[in-house]
């Protein structure tokens, strides 16, 4: 039930989010019955699920919600701003106690009903709406067992909606000891006979202890399309005993109404078997009497026996933990590794054709499970239109938020990680970027600013770009801030993009005077670092009175690496691929003339590099001829000096635990196909550290 | 006929749900977003029973049983509404429309499974 529950609470994040979208738009647009109907979904299906999965409190505080939205929808409550205001507190309540179901804090419950009397106040002079939550009652099993007499006559259509009448029996059967009859005689001849209608009606003999609702319940959805007539023949207490007689034949099917009181006083006087004797008199049929038969030798049996009743059980699963998945994943593509490189080796055909094979499979349960992980980035970036709007108004400026390539899908991790960097640099945005109307009056451009949020895939990576129209970053006023601040002295030379990193540098702030919105203390500088600990990378590019573009550079998964695997001396490493622009060698020679400390000309461009040996302190064997992996790193191109490059390794990132959490500049290590461990090098933190 | 049921919800959370305790109960399970997936999903898969929501984007639960009877073979398929009105008014046009039956949220598990065994196999 908490994998649901689970569920439910995402699934309802999502519904708030298209409901905060719907409402925005529907501010816009009252008229659009479209979106009123998706308002109405969403509460529906948030108030339905809840009461399911055990959120009573969300699913009564939307009931109210939902109860004035299905008024707008039939035309009785127009959409007005109070009301749009209104729903999207609602909507903020109900995310509050989403929140808190998960926290255990409180939630404010004035608020909760200050909010319900408004709704209220919008819906009074409106027919007054049924909001009582039917709840379907729950029998109580009684405590005495019974027997029951059940016709059950379908009307001849009872096929037309699908019911099987067979399984209505079936259902009577478990409840209890049960004989049943079945009665023939309305089948018509063949050619009248309708292949698609019902001519059979049972009647059936049942003992239970479920009580007389039960038996109703097994009916409840053919009430309407059949005769149904429930007797109680005898009741028997089940501590207790029974004092009922024993019932006659004959009298049962007066009761029946198979045959009248008088032929059955005429028989009574007649020495045969009275069932024979009815018969004979064509009083009645074989069938009734045969049902009759069999409901006396059932009561008979009752009154020799007890039977116990049965109950039923419920099983609950534990829900699957993904990430564990993932994690096995990971450790199957090492034990597959293994097995190829293994069955390379011994050459033997059948081995390598089954080493293919969970090689194959091994692939398709890697990808199946790390797309399991993948979530599309648009709910994230329709969280900020809310954001928006009421920073935007709040600060008296007037912003529209667009968006694009929300389909672009991320890991989860990712995602999440994502969210807090991105609402960041939006404020930023909302409160630096975008001027004010009366200033972008003056600047001749137009009153309305405009954010534009954007995702697409650029190879292993997926670009998000957060670019406004706004007044753009002054490299004056950047530099006399830095100055000020000393992060710079005050005769550095610096060019446009030099200037424009400063915004990253920590304790940096151009901001006049500090404002609720973008707050204090958490600077940009944070923001690249959250986004660096992502392994991805941050891009500012703005022209002054133009506006300013952000760009995030965010792998797909953090699970799993691209790495460029090389060797140096006895040990492996792994390098991000993505980060690889190429490879060169580096002869002894040239290591060895070098003049201004480790610098290479690679056609004309002068690229510093760093020799990993020299950085681990590895000695033995030195090739003659090393190899240059030229990386970019922060926009600069930076050489790794290692021995020997082996190629593309797609690899699952093991975490190399806190024991070894001084070692920065290993980001994980990897387990190679023989089994040897390789480290996965950070290349921005030796570069941060040197 | 197999086993397999069709479940019909815009609501992911209710789709595992009936998908998990069907499972569980033996029966496989198809999800559907809403009436038009139900169509689309419904033709050639063998479906022996639908369980569809009421209120739903682009076709309704009443609109997709009506569409499912009209269907060749699918005249006797066993169909239950899943809603939360169970005002008497939405359950009737639901038979109306030719549901077998119908479950009125919230419903814990075995009610459902119960439901399920009243009008499939």
């Amino acid at each position: 039930m908490d994998a649901h529950k689970e569920t439910f609470r995402e699934e309802a994040y999502e519904l708030l989010a298209e409901l905060e979208r719907s409402l925005l738009e529907l501010e816009d647009n009252p008229d659009d019955m479209e979106q009123v109907g998706r308002v109405f979904r969403a509460m529906h299906t948030i108030k339905g699920s809840g009461a399911m999965f055990g959120f009573e409190d969300i699913a009564s505080f939307t009931h109210n919600v939902e109860t004035v939205f299905d008024q707008v929808r039939s035309g009785k409550i127009p959409v007005t701003r109070e009301l749009v205001n209104l729903t999207l507190s609602a909507r903020d309540h109900i995310k509050d106690l989403l929140d808190a179901s998960a926290t255990g804090n409180t939630v404010d419950k004035a608020n909760a009903s200050h909010i319900i009397s408004s709704l209220n106040r919008l819906l009074t002079g409106v027919d007054e709406a049924d909001a009582s939550a039917e709840m379907q009652d729950i029998q109580l099993p009684s405590k005495t067992q019974a027997t029951y007499r059940v016709q059950f006559k379908p009307h001849p259509e009872l096929f037309m909606n699908g019911t099987n009448p067979l399984l209505l029996l079936n259902e009577l059967r478990d409840l209890g000891e049960c004989t049943v009859t079945a009665h023939t005689e309305n089948i018509p001849v063949l050619e009248d006979l309708n292949p698609e209608a019902l001519y059979i009606f049972w009647d059936v003999v049942l003992t239970t202890d479920k009580g007389m609702n039960a038996i109703k319940d097994v009916f409840i959805f053919v009430e309407d399309d059949a005769d149904i007539i429930i007797d109680v023949l005898m009741e028997e207490d089940l501590y207790g005993g029974m004092d009922q007689p024993q019932p006659r034949l004959g009298e049962i099917l007066v009761q029946h109404g198979a045959i009248s009181d008088q032929a059955l006083a005429k028989a009574l006087s007649s020495q045969m078997r009275i069932g024979e004797i009815l018969i004979k008199e064509k009083v009645t049929t074989r069938t009734a009497v045969a049902a009759a038969l069999s409901e006396q030798s059932q009561i008979k049996k009752r009154i020799e026996q007890r039977s116990e009743s049965t109950q039923t059980s419920s099983v609950r699963v534990p829900a699957e933990k993904l990430d564990q998945l993932v994690d096995l994943v990971g450790e199957l593509v090492t034990v597959q590794a293994r097995l190829s490189q293994k069955a390379a080796k011994q050459g033997d055909p059948d081995l390598v054709a089954i080493a293919e094979d969970v090689e194959s499979l091994t692939g398709g349960l890697r990808d199946n499970a790390m797309s399991i992980r993948m979530l599309q980035i648009g709910t994230t970036f329709a969280s900020f239109k809310r954001l928006v709007r009421d920073l935007s108004n709040e600060l008296g400026k007037n912003i529209e938020l667009t968006t694009a390539g929300g389909e672009t899908e991320l890991d989860k991790t990712v995602i999440d990680q994502l969210k807090d960097p991105l609402v960041h640099i939006i404020r930023n945005a909302v409160d630096h970027g975008i001027e004010t109307p009366k200033e972008r009056r003056e600047a001749g451009k137009e009153e309305a600013g405009t954010i534009h949020l954007s995702a697409e895939h650029s190879g292993a990576h997926v670009l998000v770009r957060i670019k406004d129209d706004g007044k753009g970053l002054d490299p004056v006023v950047i530099r006399r801030k830095a100055v000020e601040k000393g992060i710079i002295p005050s005769d550095a030379e610096l060019d446009e993009n030099g200037i424009q990193n400063l915004l990253f540098a920590p304790g940096f702030s151009t901001a006049e005077k500090i404002t609720d919105v973008s707050g204090r203390g958490v600077g940009m500088d944070v923001v690249k670092r959250s986004i660096e600990s992502l392994r991805g990378s941050i891009d500012l590019s703005s022209v002054k009175g133009d506006g300013t573009t952000i760009t995030l550079k965010l792998p797909l998964t953090l699970a799993i690496i691209d790495g460029l695997l090389v060797q140096i001396g006895e040990g492996y490493f792994v390098l991000p691929l993505s980060s690889v622009e190429e490879c060169v060698e580096l002869t002894g020679e040239q290591h060895k003339s070098r003049k201004n400390g480790n610098i290479l000309n690679i056609r004309g461009d002068i690229v510093p590099y760093v020799r990993l040996r020299d950085e681990y302190d590895i000695q033995e064997n030195t090739p003659d001829l090393e190899h240059v992996v030229i990386m970019e790193t922060y926009g600069k191109r930076v050489g790794f000096v290692v021995d020997r490059v082996i190629g593309g390794h797609q690899t699952v990132i093991k975490n190399m635990g806190s024991t070894f959490k001084d070692a920065r500049d290993i980001s994980g290590a990897t387990i190679l196909g023989d089994g040897t461990v390789a480290l996965i090098i950070d290349v921005n933190k030796i570069v941060d550290l040197r | 006929m197999g086993k397999k049921i069709l479940t019909v919800d815009d609501s992911a959370s209710m789709r595992q749900m009936v998908a998990f305790t069907l499972k569980g109960a033996g029966y496989d399970v198809v999800e559907a977003v809403d009436g038009k997936d139900a169509l689309a999903k419904i033709t050639g898969a063998d479906i022996g029973m639908i369980i569809t929501d009421l209120n739903m984007p682009n076709m309704d639960g009443i609109e997709l049983i009506r569409n499912v009877r009209a269907l060749p073979g699918l005249k006797f398929i066993p169909i239950v509404l899943l809603t939360t009105e169970s005002q008497d008014s939405k359950k009737k046009e639901g038979k109306e429309a030719g549901a077998t039956g119908w479950i009125v949220k919230p419903f814990k598990p075995e009610q459902l499974v119960s439901v399920v065994k009243k009008v499939f196999v």
